[in-house]
């Protein structure tokens, strides 16, 4: 079942929650809502399910507008972030809940409900627990069993609020590779909001980033994680370098010195977007930038360095895989050229006013080593 | 830990020393000695003082039989219907957002602030002689005031906050999360009311209902205003109690009296026990 949205807003009082939302989702895709708190996420999934409705634009369910759909018919299953669970309800009833509510001959007879039940058991992995209540089991189980529940009903969409919140961090990383499973073997159109960026670029087909009631980016992991379209976009997935620089000509400038080249033609100044974990150590003919190692932490898994640009004295952090042969390179007061493997750089504020809209855009971009 | 080791009694940082703790304790109990258990005693001793074959006598006297009957069926007509409402009424304020909800729920304590003999009058001015409503039923055979009738409506007014005030913010603690995933499964209103939003206040409903029931059995005051004291017609318990000493027949109105005592113990008791499983019960609704 596809998915559009249509010029969605939605008010709370004075609070404009979601402001002119314009989204399409194709049959079967595994979608994310990712943004901070505020951003208008869960008020979007609340609106699609038919929890909330929007003050202004439309919902389409396959092309048909389900505006006058209310929420018992929309045939979505929803999964609250606390589960909400029948607690005087054994397990398999739970499950069964929305087969036993229906009426009349959509109502299968008592043994193919039960069926039904211990099936959905079996697929998210809890056959046996049938008989248990919600408060005998633990958090992760109880997802589970919140999740069995919505597919029950062979929802055309299943919609997920913040489902790993309440979990433990172990916990929710194989909650997440279980869920991308579920998905690969049911196929139906799942979106779950998050504001747990990990999270959300190791499930989704597609990501929707939102801030203020905006959709700020949407794409493929890809898309917005290596062609961020925004600053607030490339701040959110990541740890960021921000620097002031200025462009010429496509050369990348940094306190006089030309330090990379990028795809833009523009003058002026700029701001520098890296990931510390972008920068690595440059060879002798390549363009780079001049730092002083200021310290060094090895952190497991990675080696975290603060450096400093000495004529601005602008801080960066530079993060290198443990076994890396740059790691040697980094010693405290040891001054190194630094090569921007990949990096974004947008307009400095009030600078290159485009259309009249004067917050910080792309200018461009460079990226050395191409994804297959 | 330390207790253990040093073999005395453990002074933690946060309670007070042993002596003060049982100075403290013996007077909170001498305090319910004196001012309950001694009267309450005393109930029962006066009751069965003339022995048990003048008790039976007085409980089994016609006007006493109707005065059991009366208080029966006044509480067994207000305690539904206060159930009905209460239910009801939670279930608005709780779920919902609507204009007027903090009017209803100052009007839901109105009963309570207001005095009982004041819940009795109300009636009697409004159906009496020359209420203002007695015109309405001036034509039919009906009569509420100095019958059972009024009885009933000044029960069902003192008894009216019981239920919703315990359903209220038991409701509202637990939230809507569980009715809306009900709807999202295709449950209609009828259906996640009663395999959702019942189940989940059950034992708050059992508790309201029992207080509401105490009320109503051993309401006096509006309920004298309002019945006229007619002997075998309109007198509960509690007036026939008072109607008894009265005529300083002192061992039936004891006898009368034991068996409200008696109501009030058992209703203590179950309440302890709803407690228990209450505090169960409520501590499992929070949020997992």
């Amino acid at each position: 079942m596809d998915i559009t949205l249509s010029t969605i807003d939605k008010q709370f009082g004075q609070f404009k929650a979601l402001d002119n939302i314009d989204l399409h989702i194709e049959s079967g895709e595994l979608i994310a809502l990712l943004g901070p708190s505020g951003s208008g996420k869960t008020t979007l999934l609340r609106i699609i399910a038919g929890l909330e409705f929007a003050d202004g634009g439309a919902v389409y369910f396959g092309g048909e507008d389900v505006a006058a759909t209310p929420l018992r018919k929309r045939q979505i299953g929803f999964v609250f972030q606390h589960y909400a669970l029948f607690k005087h309800m054994t397990v398999r009833d739970n499950v069964s809940f929305g087969l036993r509510v229906r009426k009349g001959e959509t109502r299968p007879d008592k043994a193919s409900i039960r069926r039904r039940a211990d099936e959905l058991l079996d697929l998210v992995q809890l056959s046996g627990l049938g008989d248990r209540y919600p408060h005998q089991l633990s958090g992760g189980q109880r997802q589970r069993v919140a999740l069995a529940r919505a597919l029950a009903i062979e929802p055309k969409v299943l919609l997920l609020d913040e489902p790993f919140g309440a979990l433990d961090a172990k916990v929710r990383k194989e909650l997440r590779q279980w869920l991308r499973e579920l998905h690969q073997k049911t196929g139906v159109t799942t979106l779950f909001v998050t504001h747990d960026q990990e999270e959300a670029l190791e499930l989704a087909d597609r990501v929707v980033i939102m801030s203020d009631g905006k959709i700020a980016q949407v794409g493929s992991v890809d898309d917005v994680y290596e062609r961020p379209a925004s600053p607030l976009v490339f701040d959110f997935l990541g740890s960021t370098n921000r620097i002031s620089a200025q462009v010429q000509d496509g050369d990348l400038i940094v306190g006089g010195q030309q330090v990379a080249r990028y795809n833009g033609d523009q003058t002026g100044n700029a701001t520098l977007y890296v990931r510390p974990g972008d920068l690595r150590v440059a060879g002798a003919g390549d363009p780079g930038l001049e730092v002083t190692v200021l310290n060094v932490q090895r952190t497991g898994p990675i080696v975290r360095a603060t450096v400093e640009i000495p004529p601005t004295g602008q801080r960066l952090a530079v993060e290198v895989p443990h076994l890396h042969h740059d790691v040697k390179e980094f010693v405290p007061e040891q001054t190194l050229r630094l090569r921007l493997m990949q990096f974004s750089v947008f307009a400095a504020e009030a600078e290159f006013i485009k259309d009249g809209v004067s917050t910080p855009h792309l200018i461009g971009r460079e990226r050395l080593r191409q994804v297959q | 830990m330390s207790a253990v080791l040093s073999g005395k009694a453990s002074h933690s940082a946060v309670t007070e020393s042993a002596s003060v703790r049982r100075l403290l304790i013996a007077g909170a109990l001498l305090f319910l000695l004196l001012f309950l258990l001694l009267p309450l005693m005393s109930v029962f001793f006066e009751a069965l003082r003339n022995g048990i074959g003048t008790y039976v006598e007085a409980l089994t006297e016609p006007d006493a039989l109707a005065a059991i009957k009366l208080t029966l069926f006044a509480a067994g007509i207000a305690v539904p219907l206060n159930l009905v409402f209460g239910v009801a009424a939670a279930w608005a304020v709780a779920k919902f957002e609507f204009r007027g909800k903090t009017l209803l729920t100052t009007l839901i304590d109105l009963p309570f602030s207001v005095s009982p003999v004041v819940s009795g009058l109300i009636y009697v001015l409004m159906f009496g002689a020359s209420g203002w409503a007695a015109g309405l039923i001036a034509d039919t055979n009906i009569q509420i005031i100095f019958a059972l009738p009024g009885i009933v409506l000044a029960t069902i007014f003192v008894t009216f906050p019981f239920v919703a005030r315990e359903l209220i913010p038991l409701m509202q603690e637990q939230g809507t999360d569980d009715e809306q995933a009900a709807l999202s499964l295709g449950a209609n209103g009828w259906q996640t009311f009663w395999h959702v939003t019942l189940p989940n206040v059950r034992w708050g409903l059992l508790y309201g209902v029992l207080l509401c029931n105490a009320r109503a059995m051993g309401e006096f005051g509006a309920v004298s205003v309002v019945s006229g004291h007619i002997r075998g017609e309109t007198n509960t318990m509690p007036l026939h109690v008072e109607i008894l000493y009265n005529e300083y027949n002192f061992a039936a109105a004891f006898a009368m009296a034991s068996v409200l005592a008696s109501l009030a113990l058992l209703t203590l008791g179950l309440k302890s026990l709803l407690e228990t499983r209450h505090g169960e019960a409520l501590s499992q609704s929070h949020k997992h």
